[in-house]
């Protein structure tokens, strides 16, 4: 499927697996390990066919477990490598240890994740449970709203893990099946432009233990010990300076997406944010990924009817845009947080821990309430979306908040 | 598979020391000793990744290092995985004229429980798709990092703090995983077992490991003091006695095919000079409690276990 080599964009339907298989090939990575699962597997198919095709300079390891998936382009990653991973659900809960290792070798892995719910009992489908879970692992988050998002991100997300200040890894999640399996018009850059974007792999120098500076990889002119036995004494430092990295990639994701923009002439609110119709809104709904689309379409029809409704997507979760949030709901008066996964037996959903979290500090002291939805890839529908508008309205109306924690679109 | 090179002490002894001392290993660790004459074995640029364990412990207490070649450890069961995701970094980046060097060697190490048990998978499945790496298995036949608990290479018999010499059951109940023979069958193109106490033999395979193309894989005898309760002077002697009464055999199998080395081959031509199990079992506080009138009779179970591996591995010689 050569369809990228022409001189200026082009528009071609696609799923969002195909989209993000085809910028991970347009990134001229070169270490792909990965093992399948659905519904992340159109991706590695598809990259698999552009390897055995020789459409792709790229070692392709089939490895035996996304365990051995992930630490693969970790180790690949140490040696210099530009690196890609994709999974979902049960496979980023076996990463899980090695997520938290890749982030503290500083290894900038970019990996696609499509996002399904985890077991028991199994299910295939969407829910954002999977990459919850690893909200604290040290990668940074984006969420994808759409498949042209999917692949935008991913070419951005390579820059962004890339970056000399930061090498941090990137996860770019895309909704199962909502995003993954949906045929899509998206508007590709040509392979040129997308490798001259992304540039060549860039290595950090760090002070090796003798207090030479050496590039950050394994190599045999220079070499340095990566991953050592790291005590009370200094462990604290190190994750310390991943925390530090991570506030500093704030700046940097909305840097390389103002870049990108200059390129596609596409933009994500500022790339950390998106906000619908907020400007004036008093009743607002937060939420990541697809699901926005929908809200999107409600609050046009509840716009239509003048009430003054909006939306605000998070894009980038991790790090949080603590600020930028703060920000676009100055006017607001009522949110809903919208959860695609459970805390089991914390008070509410993640997002809504951050979002009410978020606000106490701030000058702006609206009433948030929390929806739990979609949990196994069940829909979420306009007509829920209306309801949570309606429940704003009336706490709005009467000051009251029946419940503050609820679950929609189910039986009870 | 020509080999010119010839290991003498000398030649040994004027190698530049790459894992160097100062690290925190205990006094008369073998694993630090195997460790050592690996990396006097090789023939150029090489990386090197340890799976999570003594070695990787005592030789990298941040910010210090033994380590004078480029070295990674990620987590316990995926050495081999780490090895495959640099050697295929290697690999693209040559191809991309991005490396500096004609060839780098990759060589991972783990113990027991990062091979035999946690660590099997990402091996079996780092050789399935033929990587070309060398994998060294340390093999001190015990978690001993974590305070001496059974893993699948404790031998039958065996006091661990998860296997104790209790009342009713005098350790370790089960046998010892053949590991070495589970590799061969992954049809890999060199599996061999060495012992530190013939390290001329030793260096030879961690060598002919490295040179053949794809995976290799070396099965080191390595005691431990701490954990076999036993003399930290006799570390050595011990692993020489562990191929003398065949609990631990020397021999290497190219492209499946068996052949003894000479250690081992001498005891096969006169076996008269195959010593008594008890001899090594002495050696060693962890066998203790089977010197009792209680529990002699686990010495036989092991010696009939250590005689039908050997007539076994004889078989497979052609020896038998």
């Amino acid at each position: 499927m050569v369809l990228t080599t022409q001189k200026g964009p082009r528009a071609i339907a696609l799923n969002g697996d195909e989209a993000v298989a085809l910028a991970a090939k347009q990134c001229d990575v070169d270490v792909v390990a990965a093992y399948p699962i659905t519904p992340q597997t159109i991706i590695v198919e598809r990259f698999s066919e552009y390897v055995h095709d020789g459409e792709v300079d790229t070692e392709f390891i089939c490895t035996e477990s996304e365990h051995s998936a992930l630490t693969c382009c970790l180790a690949a990653a140490a040696v210099g490598a530009r690196t890609f991973t994709a999974t979902a659900s049960a496979g980023l809960a076996l990463m899980h240890e090695i997520l938290y290792v890749t982030s503290g070798c500083r290894a900038p892995v970019v990996m696609a994740v499509a996002n399904r719910a985890l077991s028991a009992p199994i299910n295939i489908h969407c829910d954002h449970s999977d990459s919850m879970v690893e909200r604290d692992s040290g990668w940074i988050q984006i969420y994808s709203e759409n498949s042209q998002e999917a692949y935008d991100s991913i070419i951005q997300a390579f820059r962004i893990a890339e970056h000399q200040e930061l090498s941090l890894p990137t996860m770019v999640g895309l909704d199962g099946f909502f995003l993954s399996h949906t045929l899509e018009n998206v508007s590709v850059l040509p392979d040129e432009t997308v490798r001259k974007f992304v540039g060549q792999r860039q290595i950090p120098l760090v002070k090796n233990h003798e207090g030479k500076f050496v590039p950050y990889k394994l190599d045999p002119e220079n070499p340095i010990t990566i991953g050592p036995l790291d005590l009370h004494d200094y462990y604290f430092e190190h994750k310390r300076q991943q925390e530090e990295a991570m506030r500093k990639a704030l700046g940097i994701i909305r840097k390389v997406h103002d870049e990108y923009a200059e390129v596609s002439g596409r933009r994500y609110g500022n790339g950390l944010v998106d906000s619908y119709r907020l400007e004036d809104a008093e009743l607002v709904t937060i939420c990541l990924g697809s699901t926005a689309g929908t809200v999107k379409t409600v609050v046009d029809q509840l716009r239509a009817k003048g009430v003054k409704a909006g939306l605000l997507r998070i894009r980038t979760f991790r790090p949080l845009p603590v600020q930028e949030i703060i920000k676009a709901l100055q006017h607001v008066k009522a949110i809903a947080v919208m959860d695609r996964s459970c805390s089991f037996g914390g008070s509410g959903g993640p997002v809504f821990h951050e979002i009410r979290h978020v606000l106490y500090d701030s000058n702006i002291h609206p009433h948030v309430v929390n929806y739990i939805y979609g949990l196994g890839g069940r829909d979420m529908s306009q007509l829920l979306v209306q309801k949570i508008y309606r429940d704003l309205a009336r706490i709005l109306e009467t000051g009251k908040i029946d419940k503050s924690i609820k679950f929609i679109g189910l039986r009870e | 598979m020509a080999l010119e090179w010839k290991f003498t002490a000398k030649e040994i002894a004027e190698k530049p020391e790459l894992f160097m001392s100062g690290h925190r290993a205990c006094a008369g660790c073998a694993p630090a000793t195997v460790h050592r004459l690996i990396l006097k074995a090789v023939r150029g640029p090489t990386i090197a990744t340890n799976s999570t364990g003594c070695m990787e412990v005592t030789s990298t207490i941040y910010p210090f290092t033994a380590w004078k070649i480029p070295w990674i450890h990620t987590a316990f069961e995926n050495v081999a995985a780490n090895a495959s995701g640099i050697e295929a970094a290697l690999k693209i980046l040559k191809r991309k004229g991005k490396l500096k060097h004609e060839h780098v060697d990759v060589i991972a190490l783990a113990g027991d429980g990062g091979t035999f048990d946690i660590g099997i998978q990402a091996l079996s499945g780092a050789v399935e798709r033929g990587h070309d790496f060398l994998y060294v298995l340390y093999d001190n036949e015990a978690y001993m990092n974590t305070g001496i608990q059974r893993s699948g290479g404790t031998p039958l018999g065996a006091w661990t703090t998860t296997s104790p010499a209790g009342k009713k059951i005098p350790g370790k109940p089960q046998l010892k995983k053949p590991i070495a023979n589970i590799m061969v069958a992954h049809e890999m193109p060199y599996v061999a077992t060495a012992s530190p106490a013939y390290w001329i033999d030793l260096l030879k395979k961690a060598r002919k490991g490295l040179e053949v193309e794809g995976p290799a894989f070396l099965h080191v005898i390595a005691p431990c003091p701490r954990g076999w309760r036993s003399d930290p002077s006799k570390s050595i002697e011990i692993s020489r006695l562990a191929v003398e009464t065949c609990v631990f055999p020397l021999w290497e199998a190219i492209d499946g095919e068996y052949n003894l080395s000479a250690p081992s081959k001498v005891i096969a031509l006169r076996p008269e000079r195959k010593k008594a199990m008890e001899e090594y079992l002495k050696t060693q506080g962890r066998f203790r409690h089977l010197f009792t009138p209680e529990f002699k009779h686990i010495i036989g179970k092991i010696q009939e276990v250590v005689d039908r591996r050997w007539q076994r591995l004889l078989k497979k010689c052609g020896m038998a």
